[in-house]
């Protein structure tokens, strides 16, 4: 029985940190109607540039938030100087965001070499909290409880501020939202660095868990878009029920068939797909 | 067609079947061996990503399947006719998979779909290691002796590749022309005019889909017995995107750019690797060069700037943007 529970708090693990990813990807798949395939790259890149600040005295939490802002100015200059160039193009973007992703994987492979880097779990979260007579591990519960948090914390961004407001409104008509005075161009940027913090930021939170290493990147995009194609485009909630369906695949799959459990997390998205081409959540037609 | 083109193509042909002769060694028939079957894999791609405005991004997975499937069958002993036969029909059934999902969104819906599901074939190639062996790969030993004529040695071998890139080219000039040609491009420009015209826009990009596959599934078979070998490598992303930046490079919906891209292709990395270990991260920068200053590809680009000091400069269409109005999301 234990067994079976531990497995569900690595499912609900998993199911977060890969929100956090999706997330983003989601927004940015709903806004600018691109698949961005450097998100895998914000993953890594956040995670690697973490193991770096730690080396240089910063303590986790700290690493963390200066790696997802340092992933979100990088996914800035993107947004500002490739994907601007090619607006109206949604197809060249697409190209180029999977250019760049061989890049920055090169690039990392390159500074940080091809070993695997573990990211210490923080100190007050390590060893296991008993609750009900089992104990969990705390750290696992701790990204859990994060990714709740954001998840709260993004619902309010788009559903109680005017940002969120004019970004709901970009998601559904952007034509008519730049009549209306909203400056699309810039919620892409907003969206865009937005989405990469995220993604920088689920890097480090996986740190202790996953480690980090060469072809992260191409593990993780996948799915991103398996959550994504599960959940719908744009929809918050439709990340958010996709990322713990992924989840808990993913773990009992490598649990119960380790050789195809990659596989096995592919086959809700194929009946998704035939039943349903939209997504759970979407609304219009993919 | 003017005479001028067809003597010139003549030409290139006749040094292309000649390069045995002319180029100085074996490493460099082994090259060519390499540009004419990686060719064939971008014209497969070309029929989608150029003539139907479906970019696939996982095609490397049935070039995958078609490989697998020829090695585990000649491993287990059967012959090389049983194996091409089987491992064709077996891609040809991936390609109707594939394309009976991917069709499922147009647009960017199936580039991502298609992403999905080359990264399927790449966790089985990768992950089921009873079947696939894993990261190890799996060997053969021999290449088939059609009519008696052995292609173990780089020269026959690559006769044999440019027989078979003959007929590949010479089926896409076929098509390309044929009414279904035509309509195909119909369906990438104007999907609901020609829904309105009594066209089923399904039932002609699943046919072009399986006409792709098919194409692609040959070139695998050609990969494998090249290499006499195949691993994950080969299914990788990375290898996807390497065959439609042969396409965008070389020019989508020409019939010849994916041709020219693949020679590009194939040389740069050789040329890259041999000096740099760095390929991935010139295979992106290539990639973004291309799609942000040439988005139509080296061949109308080039053609493009030849004709610049005649003509005056229009703005240039953008031949890798998506499907647009009409073709909607």
């Amino acid at each position: 029985v234990s067994l079976w529970l531990l497995l569900a708090v690595n499912s609900v693990t998993l199911g977060g940190l890969l929100f956090l990813l999706s997330a983003g990807f989601s927004l940015i798949f709903g806004l600018m109607r691109i698949p961005n395939l450097t998100h895998g790259s914000f993953f890594m890149l956040g995670a690697y540039l973490a193991t770096s600040l730690i080396a240089h005295g910063f303590g986790f939490w700290p690493a963390a938030i200066v790696a997802g802002i340092g992933v979100a100015v990088f996914g800035g200059i993107i947004e500002r100087l490739v994907l601007r160039r090619l607006a109206g193009a949604e197809l060249a973007q697409v190209l180029v965001t999977l250019g760049l992703s061989f890049m920055v994987a090169d690039v990392c492979l390159m500074v940080w070499t091809g070993d695997p880097i573990r990211i210490a779990t923080p100190p007050g979260l390590q060893g296991t909290t008993a609750m009900m007579g089992f104990g969990f591990p705390t750290y696992r519960l701790a990204i859990s409880a994060i990714a709740i948090v954001v998840a709260v914390g993004l619902w309010l961004l788009l559903d109680r501020t005017r940002l969120g407001a004019m970004i709901r409104a970009g998601v559904d008509d952007p034509a008519m939202a730049r009549v209306a005075g909203i400056r699309v161009s810039r919620l892409f940027t907003i969206v865009f660095c937005l989405g990469a913090a995220l993604a920088g930021f689920a890097g480090v939170m996986g740190g202790p868990i996953l480690s980090v290493y060469p072809g992260l990147d191409a593990e993780m995009l996948p799915l991103a878009l398996v959550v994504v194609i599960l959940g719908g485009s744009g929809s918050l909630v439709g990340s958010l029920v996709g990322s713990f369906i992924v989840g808990f695949l993913y773990n009992f799959g490598q649990a119960m068939f380790p050789e195809i459990a990659y596989v096995v997390l592919f086959l809700p998205m194929l009946i998704v797909l035939v039943v349903r081409p939209q997504g759970l959540f979407g609304r219009q037609p993919a | 067609v003017k005479r001028g083109t067809v003597a010139a193509l003549a030409v290139a042909l006749t040094a292309l079947a000649a390069v045995p002769l002319w180029v100085p060694g074996t490493y460099y028939v082994n090259i060519a061996s390499q540009i004419l079957l990686y060719a064939i894999f971008a014209l497969g791609v070309n029929v989608l990503a150029g003539y139907a405005g479906l970019v696939s991004l996982g095609h490397a997975g049935l070039f995958g399947i078609a490989a697998y499937t020829g090695a585990k069958i000649l491993v287990a002993g059967g012959g090389h006719l049983a194996t091409i036969t089987v491992a064709l029909g077996v891609s040809v059934v991936a390609a109707a998979v594939f394309a009976v999902l991917a069709l499922r969104g147009t647009g960017l819906g199936f580039v991502m779909i298609t992403v999905a599901l080359g990264q399927i074939v790449w966790g089985i190639a990768y992950r089921w290691i009873s079947l696939t062996n894993g990261d190890n790969g799996v060997s053969i030993s021999g290449r088939p002796s059609p009519f008696g004529l052995s292609l173990a040695a780089p020269k026959s071998f690559y006769w044999a590749t440019f027989v078979v890139f003959l007929l590949a080219l010479l089926s896409m000039a076929v098509f390309v022309a044929s009414p279904f040609g035509a309509a195909l491009r119909g369906t990438r420009d104007q999907p609901r005019r020609m829904t309105a015209l009594g066209y089923n826009v399904w039932m002609i990009r699943l046919v072009a889909f399986l006409f792709s596959g098919f194409w692609t599934g040959v070139a695998g078979l050609l990969y494998l017995y090249y290499n006499q070998f195949v691993s994950p490598q080969a299914v990788a992303l990375t290898a996807s995107a390497e065959a439609l930046l042969m396409v965008i490079s070389g020019g989508t919906g020409t019939l010849l750019g994916p041709v020219v891209g693949a020679g590009l292709v194939v040389v740069v990395k050789n040329v890259a690797s041999a000096y740099i270990e760095r390929w991935n991260f010139v295979l992106g920068a290539i990639f973004v060069l291309i799609v942000v200053f040439m988005p139509d590809g080296l061949v109308p680009g080039l053609a493009r700037l030849a004709r610049r000091s005649t003509v005056r400069w229009r703005p240039r269409a953008a031949a890798v943007a998506a499907p647009r109005g009409e073709a909607g999301r």
